[in-house]
């Protein structure tokens, strides 16, 4: 009995010589990663190749290891944008706060973890590093289109699903 | 090429051969293993990983060879070199082809008995001068282990020898022209083969050096090329306890068509990897089971077989 036990054992594990291999060969066979996966932070753009980012300094506040740091400005039109955004890679611990306290869809985490570097500087990134061409993971949205806020060319009232607003010296409804 | 001159060649041979063969078994070893846990292995040096062996020297002959200070020295550093001598003297009996064999003696399957019995030392030395409790459990184990298992070892092949009528491991394979001792001395076999496991201290019976319980056993203490010399004599150990079942069970450097030398590596290279089959697919007995398994099953099994081995040779005598 107890020798048959013992034969279907050995058959059993030989047979796994047949079986498919569970490693990934990582840096030939790609890893692959949820859509969703929390890796390199990026800035996306909007559908017309504005930045996304207002530089409301929410996604720093709420960083638990403060490793994004920025400077508000703003350009003729008075939209606003960061100065510079730089984010330290070294101290990042990809929680996704950021990307969560982002009011534009502008900061994102990607599936991408392949950012080794041989020196620890060369892991912080500023904006042009941060910064792509595309929208990323919410295409379509365009924060100062569907927001009321005033900008060059765009006055109050004039926003997508906007009603103009209200004269308040009117008595009329 | 005279006579001398031809022994030295063989005898080189022979040692660079079972050298080569298991250092390249740490590197089966591990690849087989991963294959069966659905695993590559070691695949990144070399073609296949092989230069994996290469690498792992590299590392162990730079180690830091460190004995303790609480250690018994001299014992200290004589115990791995005991288990390499003797493994390695077991090696010169084996009788890889009719011309391939360092020494021709008539008593080679008393001396290879002799040899392994010997092996025992290494380790208990090793796990005494440690003065490590662990190794002192490891050594303790592997004594009461080798010793009770080398009863039945010697009992398993006396079938063969009688069968045979020679203690000359040539002659042993010459006998099997016919018939493989693997059908008639079955039990044999399984006896051997169980005694052969426990004698070179492989999983599923490595409870001198059970990592979960004893760290590293007798070895624990050790590092540098002194653990190496345990490590490449463990892997020594299995590749002579597949050649002395290949000789003494199948037929040796016996088969159709290949020569001799490749029929004896190829069978050899079967009972390596089974080897490495039994450490991937069993878990490890308690030590008094081991030992009750011994004495009560493999010893009275032995007996047996030695019994009924004895009395169809004495009847197929007096027929003949």
């Amino acid at each position: 009995m107890m020798m048959v036990s013992l034969l279907k054992t050995f058959w059993v594990v030989f047979l796994h010589l047949f079986r498919k291999r569970e490693t990934i060969l990582y840096p030939e066979q790609p890893v692959p990663l949820a859509p969703r996966y929390r890796g390199r932070i990026i800035l996306s753009r909007d559908p017309d190749g504005g930045e996304r980012c207002v530089a409301c300094y929410l996604c720093a506040a709420v960083c638990p290891v403060a490793c994004i740091s920025l400077q508000a400005t703003e350009d003729e039109t008075g939209r606003r944008y960061p100065e510079f955004f730089r984010i330290n890679f070294s101290r990042c611990i990809f929680c996704g706060f950021c990307e969560e306290a982002c009011p534009t869809y502008a900061i994102q985490l990607t599936p991408d973890l392949q950012m080794s570097e041989y020196q620890r500087p060369q892991l912080v990134y500023e904006k042009e590093h941060l910064l792509i061409s595309g929208q990323g993971k919410y295409p379509g949205y365009n924060y100062y289109r569907v927001a009321g806020v005033k900008i060059g060319g765009k006055d109050k009232g004039e926003s997508e699903h906007e009603k103009p607003p209200v004269d308040l010296r009117s008595l009329l409804p | 090429m005279t006579e001398p001159a031809l022994a030295i060649v063989i005898l080189i041979g022979v040692l660079l051969v079972a050298l080569t063969i298991s250092a390249f078994l740490i590197w089966l070893e591990r690849r087989l293993l991963a294959v069966w846990q659905d695993r590559y292995g070691p695949n990144r040096t070399g073609p296949f990983g092989l230069l994996q062996v290469v690498a792992d020297m590299i590392k162990i002959f730079t180690k830091e060879d460190w004995i303790p200070p609480f250690a018994d020295k001299p014992v200290f550093v004589l115990a791995p070199t005991i288990i390499m001598i003797t493994v390695l003297l077991s090696f010169t009996v084996i009788p890889f082809t009719p011309v391939i064999q360092v020494v021709h003696l008539n008593i080679g399957l008393l001396f290879f008995l002799a040899m392994s019995s010997l092996g025992v030392y290494s380790v208990v030395l090793g796990g005494w001068s440690s003065n490590n409790k662990y190794s002192l459990l490891g050594s303790l184990r592997a004594a009461a282990q080798m010793l009770s298992y080398e009863v039945f070892m010697g009992l398993s092949v006396m079938g063969v020898a009688l069968i045979a009528g020679s203690f000359d491991l040539r002659e042993i394979v010459a006998a099997q022209r016919r018939l493989w001792f693997c059908i008639p001395q079955f039990f044999g076999l399984l006896i051997f083969l169980v005694a052969g496991i426990a004698e070179t201290r492989r999983l599923p019976f490595d409870l001198p050096e059970a990592e979960s319980e004893l760290v590293a056993g007798y070895h624990a203490e050790y590092s540098g090329m002194k653990f190496g010399m345990f490590f490449v004599g463990e892997y020594l150990g299995i590749t002579l306890i597949s050649a002395m079942i290949a000789t003494l069970f199948f037929g040796g450097w016996l088969g159709p068509g290949l020569p001799p030398i490749v029929w004896f590596l190829l069978k050899t290279f079967c009972f390596i990897c089974f080897f490495v089959l039994l450490r991937a697919s069993l878990p490890r007995p308690r030590f008094d089971q081991l030992l009750a398994f011994g004495w009560k099953v493999m010893l009275p099994l032995s007996l047996l077989n030695l019994l009924a081995t004895g009395a169809v040779v004495l009847a197929l005598q007096g027929k003949g």
